[in-house]
């Protein structure tokens, strides 16, 4: 598919050149820099395309590791050997009981519940933002959480031998706290929301000289989401979608999915295509979604307020840019509220048998919504991304799900609880078809 | 009216290097002046050219972003903090 264009380009080497300022085009080095010193827009990494086409076709892609390094050449690493702990490559599920309950056709599930190691999409950023700081020389990295990325800085960190600091809220589910506990690193629980904590988190990164991947390592780290576009493109067989619902914290991953598909575009991976960009957020931080509304060009910061608390930033520092995408695309920005949310997860783990975290039940409720509001075409390829794992945020279902029955260890006492069942489930039927 | 103002990496070339520098102003947009007449240059990197704070720049009181308050209007008084932080991606 790839066409050999005469190679004028170097066939060996890196394939990113320099950090480019998204407001104004100023150029920078490749260092551990993230904003633009004259209008502190954020950095991002260029690519020599040539040299990319040069060096990629299909084949090679299918022929490389099962793991988001099989599109290295799309990334921003030196290392022949990056940090590869098996991470991306999650199944792209073909949806048939949660489409058929919506009426679509052709819709499908990005299954990041299960990515690896620590069961959410930042594993793809983390594992690209720490081969980076390694490059870079750096001997701890630190992170301002949600949770997701502690969980996957603390055990990435520890899978490459370097020393780790992460911050987090104080109030987060306890799984993620635990879930970041177990690698030893040094956690530090804020007082405070997640915008005071990459507050504090800027002027640590100030002093310290650590790597924190989401504030110094960012134009490298936020590459790494362009996987979840890549991998949609493979596994639907070197095809674009019709129309993507994905969740928008910091709008970050959802604007690196645009940018993966656009740039398997322009190295000829796949024929080009118009993408519809539709982005999920929660009522009680819906930033970007109110903005989206409103017809504002730019985003008013909140106060977070709800259950999804990994994609509670209530100040989106890639907010404008996924408004921008949305609305060139012709795709929505929605959000719902937390009871919808603890609707779509049970509706998902109903359906398909995916458990994920509040912020995939944000998804799900508002590919619902969209689909009601006639937003989706039944016929359209459409891919729901899910982001996280719902073991991480028990919490938001304790008391929504059902009990065990509790019986004796004989027969008697099963059937009477089995008919017990089926006759409340009938109730529950009746009471859904009124 | 003084004011400790925390300086981001990218601006300490106009501070001297300096990381916290102590100005005053009786508001947000008064320490915008007073940050110039001490560190020439900083202004037109701190707001656009309409003089509004950039896109990209938060600009918290104490802690609190000022567009919770009132705006470049905040007032300020002896011993507030005021930083000043670039956005940053989340998660």
């Amino acid at each position: 598919m790839t066409q050999a264009s005469p190679s004028k380009t170097k066939s060996i080497g890196p394939t990113f050149t320099k950090l480019v300022s998204k407001e104004g085009g100023t150029e920078y080095p490749l260092k551990a820099i993230h904003i633009c010193e004259e209008t502190f827009a954020p950095l991002e990494v260029a690519y020599d395309y040539d040299a990319i086409r040069d060096r990629v076709s299909r084949e090679t892609i299918e022929a490389g590791p099962n793991s988001i390094w099989r599109y290295r050449h799309f990334l921003p690493v030196e290392s022949e050997n990056p940090i590869d702990v098996g991470t991306g490559m999650t199944p792209l599920v073909k949806s048939n009981r949660l489409a058929r309950r919506l009426g679509l056709k052709n819709l499908y599930i990005k299954n990041d519940a299960v990515n690896m190691p620590t069961l959410s999409f930042k594993d793809r950023v983390v594992s690209v933002a720490l081969t980076r700081a390694r490059e870079l020389g750096f001997s701890t990295v630190s992170c301002a959480s949600t949770g997701n990325l502690a969980n996957s800085t603390a055990a990435i960190a520890a899978r490459a031998g370097l020393d780790c600091c992460v911050f987090i809220p104080a109030d987060l589910e306890a799984g993620k706290i635990l879930g970041t506990l177990i690698y030893n690193p040094t956690l530090m629980a804020v007082k405070g929301n997640y915008d005071q904590v990459n507050r504090l988190c800027c002027e640590v990164a100030n002093t310290h000289g650590w790597g924190f991947v989401n504030i110094n390592l960012r134009p490298y780290y936020s590459e790494g989401s362009k996987t979840l576009g890549f991998e949609v493109a493979e596994q639907l067989g070197w095809k674009l979608p019709d129309h993507i619902v994905a969740p928008l914290a910091s709008g970050s991953l959802y604007t690196k999915i645009y940018k993966g598909f656009r740039e398997f575009v322009k190295v000829g991976l796949v024929e080009d295509k118009n993408v519809r960009f539709s982005g999920a957020q929660a009522e009680g931080c819906s930033p970007i979604a109110q903005a989206f509304k409103e017809g504002r060009d730019f985003v008013s910061p909140v106060k977070p307020n709800t259950i999804a608390k990994s994609i509670a930033i209530g100040n989106p520092a890639d907010g404008i840019y996924a408004l921008e995408t949305a609305r060139k695309t012709n795709g929505h920005i929605e959000a719902v509220t937390d009871a919808e949310i603890i609707e779509g997860m049970k509706l998902l783990a109903e359906t398909e048998g995916i458990f994920t975290e509040t912020a995939g039940g944000t998804t799900i409720a508002v590919l619902k919504k969209l689909v009601e509001n006639k937003k989706i075409d039944p016929e359209e390829t459409t891919v729901a991304y899910i982001t996280g794992n719902g073991l991480k945020t028990q919490e938001a279902v304790q008391g929504y799900i059902g009990e065990p029955l509790i019986i004796e260890p004989k027969l008697d006492s099963f059937e009477r609880a089995l008919e017990r069942s089926r006759t409340l489930e009938r109730l529950e039927w009746q009471q859904i078809s009124v | 009216m003084a004011v400790k103002v925390l300086i981001p990496t990218p601006l300490q070339k106009f501070t001297g290097e300096q990381a916290t520098i102590e100005c005053s102003g009786a508001s947000v947009n008064e320490l915008f002046d007073a940050l110039e007449n001490n560190c020439p240059g900083i202004k037109s990197r701190l707001c656009d050219e309409e003089g509004k704070p950039r896109r990209f720049l938060n600009f918290y009181v104490n802690s609190e972003d000022i567009r919770f308050l009132e705006g470049t209007e905040t007032p300020l008084k002896d011993g507030d903090e005021v930083s000043i932080v670039p956005a940053v991606a989340g998660g």
